[in-house]
């Protein structure tokens, strides 16, 4: 079974984030970026499934600029096969997002598309949902236990009311929560190795996809900061403040 | 413009975030109606009609939609787009299943966990945790949301309830199929909707310590929540989680007990109306955020508070 897994490169997820001057965006022109952590989660997963003699290809496809490369040789480094590089603007929206994954899917038919759940920027949590509605394939989001048998992925979900275990016929999308697994770390051999690893380059227009704008952002800006608070030295004296100050306890 | 909310529930009881959806759902000045898929979900058709604002309440009674898998719900909801401009959900792990797969097949955009409607296509929605808000207006035809329901407010009840309109139309379908599922119980008050949260973290260092906020909890009438680190460390479960990755909670009153602050779990706690910090700790950055910060031994302090509640 060949497993599809897409990856987007963030913002290191331990860097503070910066807004522009002029409220136009997040300034990332020095900032140290890094795969997405949920995308982290879905690579290991996809590599562990390799390691089970369940998946025998995995390629890994990311969308935006050059630099998106950096992030499919870190994948390759931790046992992805191939990767697909898809040429465009490091800010699309999902939907288009979506789209051209869609494009990649028809291009490779995997048997498992793996995707983490949401982007620590964005913070959309859309694209696999999306992108299983295009290819009209079913879909288990927010998982965190995946077990594959005859054509078919149980997936445990992290839900609100604690677990869901929803069972999906292969083809399927699958994105990924944090508890799904502890991705590894990349070891030097396999970083050099993960060099001469191809990398497939495309544009959006060779997908047969044209990226169209939905949303328009009028300003990025930081929230407005909490008022600084107060030490208070006992127990006595937080509950009379809560009851006389704040006024929150009858 | 018109509204379709998808309601908030579990087949048996119709969930507050419904209520501050259909609040939500006002900023529009059209026609708010309520869409109750599920099976056996009668009552919550019930008092979904009874929310001040609901013009109709739809309800999709059927078995295909037991589990509201996104596969039978989607094309259901995408039916009924065609005569409505306005889609909204609460940004639960219900509604963000289901919203993105019904915006891709309607062509447009969803937003994701608005906290604010400046206008009919305009929109405010936190970006990297919370560090930053968004500004976004829609170009779409339709506009596609979930909503952070802790950022609106609850509507009440109106004086006569709104027509149920049964719809006879049905989604089986054989891509996936429900396992199992598991449900606590709780007779706690719910953790997005509690006026008063208690929070426990890695500081209470065991899963027997972590009970400890029991106590506290029944006396305050709180729900009780955890940071990621205490639901990792097994002290408790994930459906208490609160964060970035678990739930989003606004209460009057949050109780951080022997929780660092780490920036995880700010994003899902910050905009308490009053926040109160203990922990032993002094540097801990959830004194940041906290209006009061107590600096003691937990397992002092805990019983302290209790007695002096």
């Amino acid at each position: 079974m060949k497993v599809l897994v897409a990856v987007k490169r963030t913002l290191d997820p331990y860097v503070k984030v910066r807004v522009k001057q002029d409220q136009s965006g997040v300034d990332l022109s020095a900032a140290k970026m890094a795969m997405n952590p949920f995308c982290e989660i879905a690579v290991e997963e996809a590599v562990r499934l390799k390691e089970k003699g369940i998946a025998t290809e995995l390629v890994a496809v990311s969308i935006g600029s050059d630099k998106v490369q950096d992030q499919l040789r870190a994948a390759m480094a931790l046992g992805i096969d191939r990767s697909i590089h898809v040429q465009a603007s490091d800010e699309l929206e999902s939907l288009n997002v979506a789209k051209l994954l869609h494009a990649v899917v028809q291009q490779e038919n995997p048997g498992l598309i793996l995707l983490g759940k949401q982007a620590i920027d964005s913070d959309n949590n859309q694209v696999g949902q999306m992108l299983a509605a295009l290819c009209g394939l079913p879909q288990a989001t927010f998982a965190s236990r995946i077990t594959v048998r005859d054509g078919w992925a149980e997936v445990a979900r992290e839900v609100d009311s604690g677990e869901q275990v929803l069972a999906v016929q292969l083809p399927a999308v699958i994105t990924t929560d944090l508890r799904l697994n502890e991705p590894r770390y990349a070891k030097l051999p396999e970083i050099m190795k993960a060099k001469k690893k191809p990398i497939a380059t495309f544009t959006p227009a060779q997908l047969g996809v044209t990226p169209r704008q939905h949303l328009n952002v009028l300003s990025v800006a930081e929230p407005p900061p909490r008022k600084a608070g107060v030490r208070v030295a006992s127990v006595a004296e937080l509950v009379d403040r809560l009851k006389n100050d704040a006024k929150v306890l009858a | 413009m018109n509204v379709l909310i998808i309601a908030e529930h579990d087949n048996v009881s119709l969930k507050a975030a419904t209520r501050h959806l259909v609040k939500a759902a006002a900023a529009f000045a059209g026609t708010v109606e309520v869409l109750v898929a599920g099976a056996g979900c009668q009552e919550v058709a019930q008092a979904a009609s009874r929310l001040d604002g609901v013009a109709r309440v739809l309800l999709a009674d059927h078995d295909c939609y037991a589990q509201q898998v996104a596969e039978a719900v989607a094309p259901l909801v995408v039916a009924l787009m065609d005569s409505r401009q306005v889609l909204l959900a609460a940004a639960t792990t219900t509604g963000k299943n289901v919203l993105p797969r019904v915006a891709a097949l309607l062509d447009v955009a969803q937003l994701s966990e608005i906290v604010a409607i400046r206008d009919s296509r305009t929109f405010v929605r936190p970006n990297y945790a919370g560090n930053v808000l968004v500004t976004v207006e829609s170009l779409d035809s339709r506009i596609v949301a979930t909503v952070r329901t802790s950022a609106f407010e609850a509507v009440g009840e109106q004086q006569s309830a709104a027509p149920i309109d049964p719809l006879d139309i049905s989604h089986p379908q054989a891509q996936s199929r429900f396992v199992s599922a598991s449900t606590l119980q709780s007779a706690r008050p719910e953790l997005t909707a509690a006026r008063v949260v208690v929070s426990g973290g890695r500081g209470l260092g065991s899963a027997e310590n972590f009970r400890l906020l029991d106590g506290l909890a029944d006396k305050l009438g709180a729900a009780i929540g955890a940071s990621r680190a205490a639901v990792d460390a097994g002290y408790i479960g994930n459906d208490h989680q609160v964060g970035q990755t678990g739930k989003v909670v606004a209460p009057e009153l949050y109780l951080a007990i022997g929780i660092s602050g780490a920036i995880q779990h700010l994003a899902g706690m910050k905009d308490s109306k009053v926040i109160v910090a203990i922990n032993k700790d002094p540097e801990a950055p959830i004194f940041q955020v906290a209006d009061y910060g107590l600096v003691a031994d937990l397992f002092t302090a805990i019983p302290a508070l209790e007695a002096a509640l």
